[in-house]
């Protein structure tokens, strides 16, 4: 199959086990997001598949060929660095050109596909500037168009973005999901940033503790989360504890909970239920019933916080919504079954 | 933070204590021994005040052109050498770990503490035949009889880069630490091979770093005067030892200033076009 395939790679530093035993098939032109908070082994993950640390045990299988034992430069792939890493001594069309001359590319050659290249990055006529000239969203750009100047069959990006302000940094997400489409190129991103990931993947792969999470579409992430830990880390979530009363029925915040049901023979689990999927209503009779804490108004979203037994649940609505209430008042809250997901402890 | 240039004469209070410092400890011995150059020698007390170009003109000879050109060209190769080692040194270096790197960086601070005469005469030992490196070659069967490695160019080059090697290690250092170790892996990851990788990243990234430390060593390697007189043979004999052997031994104090001077002109004219030619590079 063409594509990526890690087989059973782990990474061990001394006894500390940074990748353990990861398991995934990237098909050829997919879009990867692997997600994570810092210390989970994503980075490490993707610094194997670029070469630069050697997997304990396992193989990373790119069009059915092993490349495991293939050192970095002779694996013809792109990577963008946190850091980008430009060549300070070289301009910006040396820059791009550099892994065109390794390769022993002629002078006309490396000129067309550097102009090539700035068209495609929005940067034409930038060839002969120093790189130390750029602004932060010019030099990224420089640093994509460099790893893409092969045109490698995998294109490896490690938080490219972080160093952007909030702003520049929600344009090249999406221009960067435009490149990628243009090219076709399988493409592995490692972001901390969920919101980056919901942007641009195909495919999110979420990791904590060296080990994949979940891996499956953004929006099967958010709808359906494996666990508790997928859940807590895509997006905001309530975390609820359910529980079986003696006659095996759900219970969840002192309330039957008809339309949900446990896993087979567990007696407790999780639930999560997303802000905007929670609804206020009037407080009555068999309501589960909470006392507003507070209440966030951000303009485009209203935020509702709401104590029911000492657990702090909360709402999003849109102004059309608005709640109208608060804070001191009672309210009921209604979790609709459909939109809970019951998660394994 | 922006800083203001000095206005008042109040803002250059500061300069004060260094530049009298410098004006006491430099401009002025130095000036003297530039007046001194040009006395005129007094065969049999001292020197007499005096405006002549004699000892100028003595030393455009053959004879002290070549110690000259020898001297600078000593200093010129030990700068060399010495960057040559220290700087793949220190490049692997601070790719170990922090506790590896100061026992290293210990033990290279405490070669400083040799004296040159030590230095001079450890190698001379280590370089003898009868007690010298060449008996554990032999002892190797790597040679069929043990034989005296000086004096001679060789060793003389040795002593020096020997002792100037530290020197370049702690002056190279620190703009190494600073490097930003993805650079080494972007070149990796864009085709190149490690070694590939280091010489045309690592070097150009640090040329400024480079073309210091040559100057550097140069000019430290330009004032030795007792390592040659050790290891080597008269042949080997830098300028500085000629300039010691005029003003101490001969009593000639104004032609020793003069080869003084002629000395520092030269280095500095040599540090000049190091500058020139790397500013030139760079505008390339």
């Amino acid at each position: 199959m063409s594509g990526l395939t890690l087989q059973d790679v782990s990474k061990q530093f001394g006894s500390f086990t940074a990748v353990d035993n990861v398991q995934l098939t990237v098909p050829h032109g997919t879009f990867v997001c692997m997600l994570g908070p810092s210390g989970c082994g994503k980075t490490t993950l993707l610094r194997m598949i670029a070469g630069l640390e050697e997997p304990t045990s396992g193989a990373i299988v790119l069009d059915n060929q092993d490349i495991t034992p293939i050192p970095t430069h002779r694996r013809n792939l792109g990577m963008v660095f946190q850091s980008l890493a430009l060549f300070p001594h070289l301009s910006v069309g040396d820059n791009i050109s550099y892994p065109l001359r390794i390769r022993g590319a002629s002078r006309d050659e490396q000129k067309k596909r550097t102009d090539e290249l700035l068209n495609l990055i929005h940067l034409p006529g930038f060839a002969d500037r120093p790189v130390a000239k750029l602004s932060g969203g010019q030099r990224q750009r420089v640093a994509i168009a460099r790893a893409l100047a092969i045109s490698p069959k995998l294109f490896l990006l490690d938080e490219p973005l972080s160093a952007l302000d909030a702003k520049l940094r929600e344009a090249m997400q999406v221009e960067l999901r435009q490149l990628q489409q243009t090219l076709g190129i399988t493409t592995i991103v490692v972001t901390h940033d969920q919101r980056e990931a919901m942007t641009m993947a195909d495919l999110v792969v979420v990791m904590g503790n060296g080990k994949i999470r979940q891996a499956a579409s953004p929006i099967e992430i958010y709808r359906k989360p494996a666990d508790a830990f997928v859940a807590d880390f895509i997006g905001s979530t309530n975390l609820l504890e359910i529980e079986a009363d003696g006659s095996g029925r759900a219970v969840m915040l002192g309330h039957s909970a008809p339309g949900l049901k446990l896993p087979n023979g567990m007696r407790k689990a999780s639930v999560s239920i997303r802000p905007e999927d929670v609804h206020l209503i009037e407080p009555g009779a068999d309501t589960i019933t909470g006392i507003v804490t507070f209440v966030r108004d951000l303009g485009g979203t209203i935020e509702t916080f709401v104590e029911v037994d000492g657990k702090s649940i909360v709402a999003v609505a849109t102004p059309r919504e608005r709640p109208n209430v608060v804070e001191g008042q009672k309210v009921g809250i209604v979790l609709p079954p459909e939109s809970c997901v019951v998660l394994k402890q | 933070m922006r800083r203001e240039p000095p206005k008042a004469l109040a803002d250059y209070a500061p300069l004060a204590f260094p530049a009298f410092m410098l004006i006491v400890f430099f401009v002025i011995p130095f000036s003297t021994m530039i007046g001194v150059s040009f006395f005129k020698r007094n065969p049999a007390g001292f020197y007499t005040p005096d405006f002549v170009f004699d000892n100028y003109a003595r030393f455009l000879s053959t004879f002290f052109g070549t110690v000259l050109g020898f001297s600078l060209m000593l200093a010129v190769t030990v700068a060399i050498c010495c960057v040559t080692i220290a700087f793949p040194f220190t490049y692997l270096l601070t790719r170990q770990s922090r506790k590896v790197q100061t026992v290293w960086l210990v033990c290279l601070l405490s070669v400083l503490s040799l004296s040159e005469v030590i230095i001079g005469f450890a190698w001379s030992t280590l370089f003898s035949r009868t007690a010298g490196i060449t008996n554990l070659l032999v002892g190797a069967g790597l040679m069929s009889e043990p034989k005296a490695l000086l004096p001679g160019f060789g060793a003389v080059l040795t002593g020096m880069v020997y002792q100037a090697l530290p020197y370049t290690i702690l002056v190279l250092y620190p703009a190494l630490v600073r490097l930003d170790p993805t650079l080494l892996e972007a070149a990796r990851s864009l085709g190149s091979s490690p070694p590939r990788a280091f010489l045309n990243v690592v070097v150009p990234a640090l040329r400024n770093t480079i073309v210091a430390t040559l100057i550097m060593v140069f000019v430290f390697a330009l004032g030795s005067y007792l390592l040659p007189q050790i290891l080597g043979r008269p042949q080997h004999w830098t300028l500085s030892v000629l300039i010691t052997d005029q003003a101490i031994y001969q009593s000639n104090m104004p032609f020793a200033a003069a080869m003084a001077v002629f000395l520092v002109l030269m280095s500095l004219a040599l540090v000049g076009l190091t500058l020139l030619v790397g500013r030139r590079e760079s505008a390339a």
